[in-house]
């Protein structure tokens, strides 16, 4: 069947039952309670937490073979939790796991990959899974369904719904006390925010809590209860602070993405919606952080005050605050150690709940009170649908993180990308894989141009703004026609018909699948 | 001869760095230098060249006042440069470390001999001149009126101070006298005076202090070495209300003149010039793109 982004896709993927994405706001949720595996007390009172090794708290849970484990990713490349856990889980020879972390870090030594081919996981989901594991899978690595990709915002609707349900959670602090209240506030490993966890913590059958860094009880601040923590387990080594986060994300000396990343500051402040009380969500990354600098700016010479920044922070959005421009920050994330630490620091840096970030299906989420987005991207197509996920010869490149969810909250969805890279175009006919409908899409901002999308729902209002403020633009035409001039039109990618990734949208549909690369 | 084609910022993009100069067409600046000399390797000068000329012939970038710099007079590539160079039509040649009139002289002629070799109108590429020694500004005003093509010369100054033994300072009164001298022959020939590059990238106040002074002197340009000088830059050649308003009577009387018949214009008992008239559109166009629409609001 064709979904309505145009992507051919099957009725069934194995067991999977696609639900085929009807357009925006289209999906209709069944009226059923929320699920949680999340069962009354089960201990005396009296009885320790605090277990002696990690492999006593994967016994005490019962973790057997088929069971669903999950992760948080804010530890990002500095990890050393998710290795230590699967290397007990195999030396206690438990099998054939599906593994649920809020997305995938690229770890090395040994790496996901080597526990999929010794069979300890036979199952993955998450938001992304980019390196040596993304390029494994779409290759054909051996699984027993596709890898099941969904943006932030959905991987919680998920757990609600029962669709991923989580024997284990397993989940890393910078500090916890002996009764499982954590934080990664504080700590040599501070990671900040623990936004994609609270889910875990609250529906997961068994949380086990990780720490290298044991706090008298209580634990302050506590960003997970002891309400929900069955174990703890203290290791020696949480993280490599130095990959964790060593300090602020420095503003790029790149002329390129400071040039974007002007262009893109530019179209939020000749916006009418850049007044006192905006709000924005610039995320992380070289152009970001330079947008979010130009923003403060703006802000500063309107004489004006943000409201709120929302979703994953950077040293650059916690200097906003500071110099009074941005009155809150809603963090579900922390990008580098200077936004990790802030939440302990300033009263308004608050740490929320990754479902209430970006869960469509909550009563509210706070991505619709939300005015600007702003979205990086590997590719964008002439109809603006957006692929963040695969390069340009279907490599796993990226993580579907919030874009879709930003994109279709926000009231302008800003995508940034340059329009070549390397001697690849990034503006393009028909993107490799869509992870975010085009119709979410309000502008593309290149260094070679902005291009608005007359589809879009606020469309009229952005255009009448940009062209008061003497902002040119340009066609999504003219920027693939200026990319392909540059390098060519490329050859697609050719794949085999097995599906290895099954890429779902925030309401839960399928928006798109990845097929196996065909190698030569 | 004077174009109303704003040159107040220079940027050079390596022919040895495909990715720079897809890149350069990006940004702000007015022209862009496709550059054959000093940043090319010479190992790599034949594929730089093949490649500028594919560049500014069949991918020229929209927009921009594009200029090819070629190697030396007296090195071993010119003639391969200019050939490739002229073919490609671009805006304007630029030529480095001109001395003397006759150097001047005969690079023109060659550039009219290959012109009418290739059949292309003879006389539109435009020279720029760039003078980097003391014997250039000795000699700059007959360098400045040796041909009709010659329409800037661009001060070097980095060539220029080790040809004067002096030292390269950020203050740069070094070059003082040879910014003066070189804007003295520019303004006598009725050609463009482009200003030195501010070589450190990482001082925008430092650039901020050289380039008010680039523009206070009288220059109409700056070559900048890093897209990020551009926007500084071009945000000092932003005409003044009072020039604005200026260069709009200026025009208003040619235009009043046109209607008329007259043959000489004047405006406050001074006979406009085509220099005079061309200044004035040069206004409005640096008017126009610091974003102000005429009339002194600003967009």
């Amino acid at each position: 069947m064709i979904n309505a982004v145009g992507r051919e896709i099957p009725e069934k993927i194995g067991n999977y039952v696609v639900k085929p994405y009807a357009g925006p706001r289209e999906a209709i949720e069944a009226e059923q309670p929320v699920c949680s595996r999340r069962k009354p007390s089960k201990r005396a009172a009296a009885e320790n937490k605090l277990m002696p090794d990690l492999k006593s708290a994967i016994q005490a849970c019962g973790l057997k073979d088929g069971m669903t484990i999950s992760f948080h990713h804010s530890f990002r490349e500095g990890d050393k939790i998710i290795v230590q856990v699967l290397s007990c889980i195999k030396e206690l020879g438990i099998k054939g796991l599906r593994f649920a972390p809020s997305a995938v870090v690229n770890i090395k030594n040994p790496s996901i990959v080597d526990f999929v081919k010794d069979g300890t996981i036979n199952r993955i989901q998450a938001s992304g899974i980019c390196g040596e594991l993304g390029d494994a899978v779409v290759d054909g690595l051996e699984l027993s369904e596709p890898v099941i990709l969904r943006p932030h915002g959905a991987r919680p609707h998920a757990i609600e719904t029962g669709d991923l349900s989580i024997d284990v959670a397993f989940i890393g602090a910078s500090a916890a006390d002996d009764f499982g209240n954590c934080t990664g506030q504080i700590g040599p490993n501070a990671c900040g925010s623990l936004g994609y966890s609270f889910i875990d913590s609250t529906n997961a059958e068994n949380v086990v809590v990780i720490t290298d860094n044991i706090v008298p009880f209580p634990c302050v601040p506590t960003s997970i209860s002891q309400m929900y923590v069955d174990y703890v387990v203290k290791v020696d080594e949480i993280g490599d602070p130095k990959k964790i986060g060593a300090g602020a994300t420095r503003m790029t000396k790149n002329p390129r993405d400071l040039l974007i990343a002007q262009r893109c500051a530019d179209i939020m402040a000749a916006s009418r919606l850049f007044k006192d009380g905006y709000s924005f969500q610039t995320g992380a990354g070289a152009i970001p952080v330079a947008c979010t600098n130009y923003l403060a700016d703006y802000t500063e010479q309107a004489g004006i005050q943000a409201s709120f920044a929302l979703g994953g922070m950077t040293g650059a959005i916690v200097e906003m605050h500071k110099r009074g421009l941005l009155r809150s920050m809603l963090c579900s994330q922390s990008f580098d150690a200077v936004a990790a630490r802030a939440i302990a620091e300033y009263p308004n840096i608050v740490e929320i709940d990754n479902s209430m970030y970006a869960n469509m299906f909550n009563k509210s989420c706070a991505l619709d009170k939300l005015n600007f987005g702003v979205l990086g991207a590997l590719e964008v197509d002439t109809d603006f649908n957006i692929n963040i996920l695969t390069g340009s010869s279907g490599e796993m490149m990226g993580g579907l993180g919030g874009g879709p969810d930003v994109a279709d909250g926000a009231d302008i969805s800003i995508v940034t990308l340059p329009i070549i890279r390397g001697r690849i175009p990034s503006v393009v006919d028909k993107v490799f894989t869509c992870c975010t409908p085009g119709s979410s899409v309000a502008v593309v901002v290149t260094e070679a141009g902005i291009a608005l999308n007359p589809k879009h729902k606020n469309y009229e209002m952005l255009k009448e703004d940009l062209d008061a403020a003497g902002i040119k633009t340009v066609s999504i035409e003219y920027l693939r026609d200026m990319a392909y001039s540059l390098t060519g039109v490329p050859k697609p990618v050719e794949t085999t018909d097995k599906i290895t990734c099954i890429v779902e949208y925030r309401d839960g549909t399928v928006i798109d699948v990845i097929r196996q690369i065909k190698r030569d | 001869m004077q174009t109303a084609k704003l040159k107040r910022t220079s940027l050079y993009a390596s022919g040895a760095n495909p990715i720079n100069m897809i890149q350069a067409a990006f940004y702000n600046e007015d022209c862009l230098v496709y550059d054959m000399e000093d940043s090319v390797p010479n190992a790599e000068k034949d594929t730089a060249r093949l490649l500028i000329y594919n560049t500014v012939r069949y991918h020229r970038p929209a927009n921009k006042y594009v200029i090819i710099r070629v190697n030396g007079i007296y090195s071993e590539y010119i003639d391969e440069d200019l050939e490739a160079a002229v073919r490609a039509r671009p805006d304007a040649i630029r030529i480095p470390k001109v001395e003397y009139r006759e150097e001047a002289v005969r690079i023109c002629q060659r550039i009219t001999e290959i012109e009418t070799e290739a059949g292309m109108e003879v006389g539109k590429i435009e020279v720029w001149c760039n003078i980097e020694s003391y014997l250039g500004l000795i000699n700059a005003y007959e360098i400045a009126t040796a041909d009709p093509r010659i329409v800037a010369l661009a001060l070097g100054a980095e060539d220029f101070t080790a040809s004067m033994k002096a030292h390269r300072t950020k203050a740069g009164m070094e070059i003082f006298y040879a910014r003066n001298m070189l804007l003295t022959a520019c303004r006598h020939a009725g050609i463009e005076a482009i200003d030195a590059v501010f070589s450190d990238i990482n001082d925008p106040e430092g650039l901020k202090e050289d380039t008010a002074l680039t523009r206070n002197l009288g220059f109409d340009g700056k070559t900048c070495v890093h897209p990020r000088q551009i926007d500084i830059v071009n945000s000092f050649f932003t005409p003044s209300e009072k020039e604005i308003k200026y260069a709009l009577r200026v025009l208003e009387a040619v235009e009043e003149g046109k209607r008329q018949k007259k043959g000489a214009v004047t405006l406050d008992g001074s006979m406009i010039d085509k220099p005079m008239e061309l200044r004035a559109r040069t206004t409005l166009a640096q008017a126009e793109a610091a974003g102000i629409a005429i009339g002194g609001m600003r967009k």
